[in-house]
């Protein structure tokens, strides 16, 4: 386009319109033509059809999963805690002056409703995206030994660089003991 | 060398540069000064469209790599997978697929050129022979290309490929096997395989910007063959004239492939390598890909499996002697009543040839194989010689400028704007 | 100089022709043209035919011929027999994929889903030998694409031209229609049946159609709209084989049009620019000749 119009000026001496308009129509198609080009060379790093097929909603048996156990999980490849809550982890993350928090959020929203023992969340941490260690840290939540983010019960960051809390994946109790990770979100 | 203009860094950051790296410089001397013969017709067009073949190569190339797994077991099923699941995929492998034919019609017209204008006569021997090598390197490039999805022609014409080498006596055997890492065609072959195909394509860009070079240094050869004896007269500036004018045949180049791609894209493919590679079953007949089939009557044309190695080899290689076994004086076919008839002789025979390698090996086949071979080695071997020292060449132009008065009825404008001819500087 | 091209291109083709009896002979007979929905600049598949074509596939083919790189959700997709995501949901879970490790580490079969691929008729290569007296029925994946007939020359030159490019479903069709009893003399291996199509006129596999096998969708009429016959098997399936080869060919022929059109406009732009361009140096030699 740019060039185009370059060349254009110089021809203006001459025969002014029609010369114009047949360099930058030609320049503006060029540069269409390129643009139009590069698209499917950039497209083709998105995901393709079958990694975005494979999210299928993940079922997940709750039973053998003991009180205070974080068991792990991948949905679309991506890493996901489970963590079955005593109740002084409860009492701890509900106990929460919200207003101390970086990221203000209830435990009530982070949970399903009845449901307080059983946290989800994703399991990386949301600084630059290593596993945090469960169990440990100043709020018995995670630690993360990258970087020293510290997550409480609730997966929230307490401490640290980690800019906000651990997600919540979308899922559903498709039973008193079974969840369905990604249902609804399923491609 | 002469030249229309020179750059004028303007600005004081271009001027600064500049002087620590002449390297707009060296772009306004080689693609917008530089002195392109006046007369030059459309068959000088596919230098240009070879670049863009080769630019596009490499980037769908690499971008293909993103994809594709270099694993025996999962080659086959990675390329159905940028075939069927990765955005764009089709067009992308459908590109690089036809891409290498259609990089190899460019370049059979290239040398055709070559051939019939004299290009590769003092003093462009060498500009001619790196021609030869870059020749040499996109065959190895797209033989070890084309194993790649492994499927049946993939590994049979790697396993026959392959055992060429194993023709040379005493070290004929551990080459082959030193080749495929192993005591067949298998995984370690694909992975070499995949590794010098990536390889390859950067080492012909080396030599194309030697080739480049040794043209501009030389200058560029031209119907007549008559060199250039005034740049304003028989010149033109590089751009605009020859920008706009490759620029227009590279684009009617990507409508022929576009053809190709959208609409038969398995046309110069063959069947059989949509089956996958199978160790254990031959298919009916190993076919190389359509450019290779000249030099491969050649090599089934010779009953011994050495002395085949040997003719296969040296129809290219003889290639490269070209210079030296061409006597004529004139470059141009334009003024050699003889050579001309010859050469279309020659064009016909290494399409015979070319048709001859896809025949099954057999009967008729193999007879006119060898007839042909003959001719092919002659031509290089008798005719050119002789034909230098008993061909009457017709009167040559004194210049370009004259021929293209003459030649071409085009004339009165032509010279009268010669003086426009001068470099439009400000574009 | 004329003269002489022609006479050398006379010479040419009297040569190049000769191949193609040879070719014949040593193959099966030339299989028929047939008439495709998808042939040319502007094919598109049929739905219903592709339809029809899975249903041939699924309770006639599919006990020995694996479709291993299709996963179930293809056959919603758009350019294809395009069934309903729900049509596929359900189909996908009337097959038994296996999964795992689960965490006893052990694998486990459960219902398809969508995403996955269609499960493989024999777990491998010797499996599906060992079950078929020797012979290995081909994965039906690019089956379309890998199978083709020589066309000779001139042929093969304008089939370029006229984009005649269903070499491979035409085979099919044949191949599937080629069966008859084996002419006197011929003695076939055990095992072994007379096909007129297939080269060496020997094939392994039975015959696998008969008219009535298969129960189409029926009209609203209670007819089902097209006939219930061997030749409309072979021809409904080899569609659908030619769409599992190949599932983006809409998509493919549609893009190309705009491209070769946009190319055109292009080439003529540049056409007219550099004539504009080469009359300041008086025209372009090349051109006026």
């Amino acid at each position: 386009m740019r060039r185009g119009a370059k060349v254009a000026d110089a021809a203006t001496t001459q025969e002014p319109t029609r010369r114009d308009f047949l360099y930058i129509a030609t320049g503006a198609v060029g540069a269409i033509g390129l643009a139009a080009v590069a698209w499917p060379l950039v497209r083709q790093m998105s995901p393709s059809a079958d990694v975005v097929a494979a999210g299928a909603p993940v079922e997940f048996d709750l039973t053998p999963v003991p009180e205070g156990q974080i068991v792990k999980l991948f949905w679309r490849g991506k890493l996901i805690f489970i963590r079955h809550r005593t109740q002084k982890e409860i009492a701890d993350a509900q106990g929460v002056q919200l207003g101390s928090l970086p990221d203000p959020q209830p435990d009530s929203a982070r949970v399903k409703d009845g449901k307080a023992q059983w946290l989800v969340v994703y399991g990386n941490c949301t600084h630059l995206g290593c596993v945090p260690l469960g169990q440990q840290g100043p709020y018995g939540g995670w630690f993360c030994p990258c970087h020293g983010s510290v997550f409480d019960t609730s997966g929230r960051i307490r401490q640290g660089p980690a800019p906000t809390n651990l997600p919540v994946p979308p899922y559903t109790f498709v039973s008193d003991t079974k969840i369905l990770i990604g249902g609804g979100a399923a491609a | 060398m002469e030249s229309h203009s020179t750059y004028v860094p303007k600005s004081g950051f271009a001027k600064w540069f500049e002087s620590r790296l002449p390297v707009a410089g060296l772009v306004h001397s080689s693609f917008i000064a530089f002195p392109v013969p006046r007369n030059l017709n459309y068959f000088w067009t596919f230098g240009a469209i070879l670049m863009f073949m080769l630019i596009a190569q490499i980037v769908t190339g690499i971008v293909l790599v993103m994809h594709y797994t270099p694993e025996a077991t999962k080659a086959f099923a990675s390329v159905e997978h940028i075939m069927r699941d990765v955005n764009y995929g089709w067009l992308l492998r459908y590109l690089h697929a036809n891409g290498a034919s259609m990089f190899f019609i460019a370049v059979y017209i290239h040398i055709a050129r070559g051939l019939y204008y004299g290009s590769y006569k003092a003093p462009r021997e060498v500009l001619w022979i790196l021609g030869v090598i870059i020749f040499l390197l996109m065959m190895a490039t797209a033989f070890m290309g084309y194993v790649l999805p492994w499927g049946q022609m993939s590994f049979w014409g790697a396993t026959v490929i392959t055992n060429l080498f194993g023709a040379f006596p005493v070290i004929g055997d551990p080459i082959v096997t030193w080749l495929w890492g192993g005591y067949a065609v298998d995984n370690p072959t694909l992975n070499r395989f995949f590794s010098l195909h990536y390889l390859l394509p950067f080492m012909i860009l080396g030599v194309v910007v030697l080739h480049v070079w040794a043209l501009h240094h030389v200058g560029q050869n031209n119907p007549t063959g008559v060199e250039v004896k005034s740049v304003k007269k028989d010149t033109l500036p590089f751009t605009p004239y020859a920008t706009v004018k490759d620029a227009f045949a590279v684009v009617c180049f990507f409508i022929f492939f576009a053809w190709f791609v959208f609409y038969i894209p398995n046309y110069l493919g063959h069947a059989d390598n949509y089956i996958e590679a199978n160790a254990a079953v031959t298919p009916a007949h190993i076919v190389p890909e359509w450019y290779f089939l000249p030099f491969y009557a050649i090599l089934r044309a010779i009953p011994s499996k050495l002395g085949g190695v040997i003719a296969m080899f040296g129809s290219i290689a003889i290639l490269a002697f070209l210079p030296w076994l061409d006597t004529s004086r004139v470059r141009s076919s334009t003024y050699r009543p003889l050579y001309k008839q010859f050469f279309w002789v020659f064009i016909a025979c290494v399409i015979g040839l070319g048709y001859l390698g896809g025949a099954p090996a057999e009967g008729g086949y193999v007879i006119a194989a060898r007839i042909l071979t003959a001719y092919y080695f002659a031509h290089f071997l008798i005719v050119l010689p002789l034909l230098g020292l008993f061909e009457t060449p017709k009167p040559l132009p004194n210049s370009i400028a004259e021929s293209v008065l003459d030649g071409h009825g085009h004339g009165g404008p032509a010279l009268a704007t010669g003086a426009t001819a001068a470099p439009d500087r400000k574009s | 100089m004329k003269k002489t091209t022609l006479l050398i291109a006379g010479a040419i083709a009297a040569f190049l022709s000769a191949p193609v009896a040879a070719f014949a002979a040593e193959g099966g007979a030339t299989p028929p043209r047939q008439s495709w929905s998808f042939a040319g600049p502007f094919g598109t598949y049929d739905r219903a035919q592709l339809q029809r074509g899975f249903k041939v596939y699924k309770e006639v083919c599919a006990a020995c011929h694996s479709l291993s790189m299709v996963s179930f959700r293809n056959l919603a997709q758009p350019g294809g027999p395009e069934f309903s995501r729900g049509q596929v949901e359900a189909l996908a879970a009337t097959y038994q994929v296996t999964d795992g490790p689960n965490d006893a580490g052990e694998m486990f079969q459960r219902p398809g889903r969508p995403a996955d691929k269609f499960p493989k008729a024999f777990p491998n290569e010797n499996a599906a030998r060992a079950a078929n007296g020797g012979a290995y029925p081909p994965d039906f994946s690019v089956l379309a694409k890998a199978r083709t007939y020589s066309r000779g020359f001139p042929w093969f030159i304008l089939d370029a031209v006229t984009q005649y490019q269903e070499h491979g479903p035409d085979y099919i069709v044949a191949l599937l229609n080629g069966y008859v009893e084996p002419p006197a003399g011929v003695t076939l291996a055990p095992g072994q049946h007379y096909n007129l199509y297939m080269p060496g006129n020997a094939i392994a596999m039975a015959k696998p159609l008969s008219d009535g096998q298969v129960e189409y969708p029926k009209g609203q009429d209670g007819r089902a709209p097209v006939p219930e016959t061997v030749a409309q098997y072979a021809k409904d399936v080899t569609a659908f084989m030619m769409w599992a080869a190949e599932p983006h060919m809409e998509a493919r022929k549609q893009m190309g049009f705009k491209v070769i059109i946009f190319l055109i406009v292009f080439a003529g732009l540049l056409y007219f620019t550099k004539k504009k361009i080469w009359a300041r140096a008086g025209g372009d030699p090349a051109s006026v000749a």
